[in-house]
């Protein structure tokens, strides 16, 4: 079996603060998985480590076999936990600039999923709502045809309407070669369509299984789980 | 139908659970064909893979097989279904039997309940 995602005893510091500590992590095509854990926990430094922001301090990483760098960025679709979009363009706007930008890019089902969310296209970004422009950031990135989408915190600002438009959006787009990772804190919201959750904590992955594992060994649903384990 | 799941149980056998009453219900006849994975997946909002595993689980248990290039459909013989639906009626009752014995009641009066509860529908 080929692996979209390979970390070897993945390490991350900064400074004398450690972010990571060797990871060991695999990840298969064909796959929706959560990457659970309290604030400051190292979710974001191993997906900011899996687009080639950072560099790991020790240990390899390799997406599809490859070193993080300008190959991956073409099979992995990125949507960052901040806001990335230039406030004074539109959402069609961005459309034709990802289509510039991105070979895999679907601007057809781009704009269906704005009419369909209701987005206004004429708008420029900055005169949009939190949850307007959280949605042109996500429906930027599920527009790819990629094999890899990396999703740092999707869905913290929209509606639980959207919430559900959204995971239905996963799962119609499902693709057996390809995988989703998705980093949140909503995480009742997403359970039931996931396929494994990895918690991860200082640094640390602390559980990486299949959900239905979890439910059938601990008899509670993977957001039980998590408050249970990270109880403060 | 509904899709409502619970989220502290595994989903795969509650898929398996669904499909089977669907079965009995008659909502789907023998020989017919099922929705697709991606519709159940959609209906109920759970991810694909774990719709195909639930209906492998099925096709192992003579409920449904699968038709190359087509889909799934219900068995001509549908006594597995009838009989999957069967145990989970009595596990249900068991459930419902060990709540009310937790609240005190013997089996006469949980009987007493139940009719009573009929009779103040009708």
């Amino acid at each position: 079996m080929n692996e979209l995602l390979k970390c070897t005893e993945l390490t991350k510091s900064y400074g004398n603060v450690l972010a990571l500590n060797k990871i060991d992590l695999t990840i298969e095509p064909g796959k929706v998985i959560g990457i659970l854990g309290p604030n400051g926990s190292g979710k974001t430094t191993l997906i900011k480590l899996i687009n080639g922001l950072l560099t790991p301090t020790s240990g390899s990483i390799l997406v599809n076999g490859m070193t993080p760098g300008i190959e991956t960025k073409k099979i992995v679709s990125y949507l960052p936990d901040n806001n990335f979009l230039m406030p004074w363009m539109t959402a069609e706007q961005i459309v034709e600039l990802f289509c510039d930008f991105y070979e895999d890019f679907r601007p057809e089902l781009a704009y269906e999923m704005l009419d369909r969310l209701g987005v206004p296209k004429n708008m420029r970004l900055k005169n949009l709502s939190k949850g307007n422009k959280e949605k042109v950031c996500l429906i930027l990135i599920m527009s790819r045809n990629a094999l890899l989408y990396v999703l740092d915190e999707p869905i913290a600002a929209v509606d639980p309407a959207t919430r559900d438009y959204v995971i239905s959006t996963i799962i119609n787009n499902y693709n057996p070669d390809a995988s989703v990772l998705i980093s949140t804190h909503l995480i009742s919201d997403i359970e039931s369509v996931l396929d494994e959750a990895i918690f991860i904590n200082r640094g640390h992955i602390m559980l990486h299984k299949t959900v239905d594992e979890i439910r059938e060994e601990k008899g509670m649903s993977v957001d039980a789980l998590f408050r249970e384990v990270f109880k403060w | 139908m509904n899709w409502t799941l619970d989220k502290s149980r595994p989903i795969c056998p509650q898929i398996c659970e669904l499909v089977c009453v669907a079965i009995a219900n008659g909502e789907f006849s023998a020989g017919e064909k099922l929705f697709s994975v991606r519709e159940i997946a959609l209906l109920a909002g759970v991810n694909p893979n774990t719709v195909q595993k639930s209906f492998e689980e099925l096709e192992r248990r003579g409920v449904i097989h699968s038709v190359r290039c087509s889909g799934w459909y219900v068995n001509e013989n549908i006594e597995a279904a009838s009989s999957e639906v069967s145990a989970l009626r009595m596990k249900k009752t068991q459930e419902y039997l060990a709540v009310m014995s937790q609240l005190g009641c013997q089996t006469d009066e949980i009987i007493r309940y139940i009719n009573e509860c009929q009779g103040g529908k009708q």
